[in-house]
């Protein structure tokens, strides 16, 4: 009797557990397709503005898909969104990211920096490119085309430098 | 249990589907979406032919931003971090600071330029690690060197260079004593430089 009495107890005990487990994944479940209502800024613009980098310095061919494919998605006004990262809560952490990646850099203003900050950021990128900081591992996580090739990245920082030099 | 754990691995492992799963360029882009970011100032380029005419009471706050970069400096020199850090905080403000209104509207406009961008390498010191401190060390002392040819100071200061430092492109420093302590390699090339020139 006291057995059986104690099997009942742990099944109970069980069930609540069950019970506790599924409402929370329900909360869970919820939120997540809650939060997909919420609208978020992304940061597009079909607009190139004359004050752009490749506009303006007409870099070779290889050096401008480098830049489009590697740096522009947080480093201008236009990101080339794949699907999966307009889901939330994805599309909130990309987008400040990109806010900080603008706002210490960005492509699509570059003749309203002065000389001396062009010099500056041009030192930037060559160091952080340089050092493999940049693009950041976790973007080229998922854009494995974005990562620089060896040869890539000696052809970038070569053309930066002289950039650099030609200020 | 069992279907709630099923459950919880569908859902952990769609998730995983959602953020990992590589499918590269895509869609066009919506239109009409305009930025307004873009900005209209030119960059500014002019010698600092003009020398310095000001002396009434003070240089508008230079001062500070110049012992501010003499402590910096020190930290560095002695590899430390935090500090550095912490005086990277300091300056920042100070730099914003400076006033210019004294100065002809060349001067003005480049010590906007050089406050805008030291203010940036400040900020950056203020929390980075000191590969980086002494990277925008480095920058930040151009733009320090260029703003004392503006305002002047009143301290007796060396402008040291190092040839080492930056792929042996060289770096430049100001220091308010006469022996080297060099901030870029601090107590690995504690040494290494000469004295370019003194100011004052």
């Amino acid at each position: 009797m006291v057995v059986k009495w104690q099997n009942v107890a742990k099944f109970k005990k069980r069930l609540t557990k069950m019970k506790r487990l599924k409402i929370i994944l329900l909360i869970l479940v919820v939120a997540f397709v809650g939060i997909q209502f919420i609208p978020t800024n992304f940061n597009q613009s079909n607009r190139v503005p004359e004050t752009d980098f490749v506009t303006v310095n007409n870099p070779p061919k290889n050096i401008k898909n480098t830049l489009q494919n590697s740096c522009y998605d947080c480093h201008s006004n236009n990101t080339n969104y794949p699907w999966y990262n307009k889901i939330q809560p994805v599309a909130w952490f990309l987008e400040d990211h990109i806010k900080e990646g603008k706002s210490e850099l960005n492509f699509n203003n570059w003749t309203t920096y002065s000389s001396r900050r062009k010099n500056s950021k041009l030192r930037s990128i060559i160091s952080q490119v340089e050092d493999d900081e940049m693009p950041l591992s976790s973007y080229t996580f998922v854009h494995t085309e974005a990562k620089f090739s060896k040869s890539e990245k000696k052809e970038f920082i070569t053309y930066m430098e002289k950039l650099k030099s030609n200020l | 249990m069992k279907k709630v754990k099923l459950t919880m691995g569908v859902l952990a492992l769609s998730l995983l589907t959602l953020t990992a799963c590589n499918d590269s360029k895509n869609e066009n882009r919506e239109k009409d979406h305009s930025e307004k970011d873009h900005d209209h100032s030119d960059g500014h380029h002019h010698e600092h032919g003009e020398k310095m005419s000001m002396n009434m009471e003070g240089n508008g706050n230079a001062d500070a931003i110049v012992s501010d970069y003499l402590n910096l400096k020190n930290a560095l020199v002695k590899d430390d971090n935090s500090t550095a850090k912490e005086i990277g905080g300091k300056l920042f403000k100070s730099l914003s600071n400076l006033d210019a209104s004294n100065y002809s509207e060349a001067q003005k406009a480049e010590l906007k330029d050089i406050i805008v961008d030291a203010s940036e390498h400040a900020e950056h010191i203020s929390e980075n690690p000191l590969k980086h401190q002494r990277e925008h060390f480095d920058i930040l002392s151009k733009d320090v060197i260029d703003m004392i040819a503006i305002t002047g100071t009143d301290k007796k200061l060396y402008q040291d260079f190092c040839p080492m430092y930056n792929d042996n492109k060289g770096a430049q420093w100001l220091s308010a004593s006469e022996e080297i302590k060099n901030p870029y390699y601090g107590s690995k090339m504690a040494k290494c430089g000469k004295i370019q020139k003194e100011i004052n």
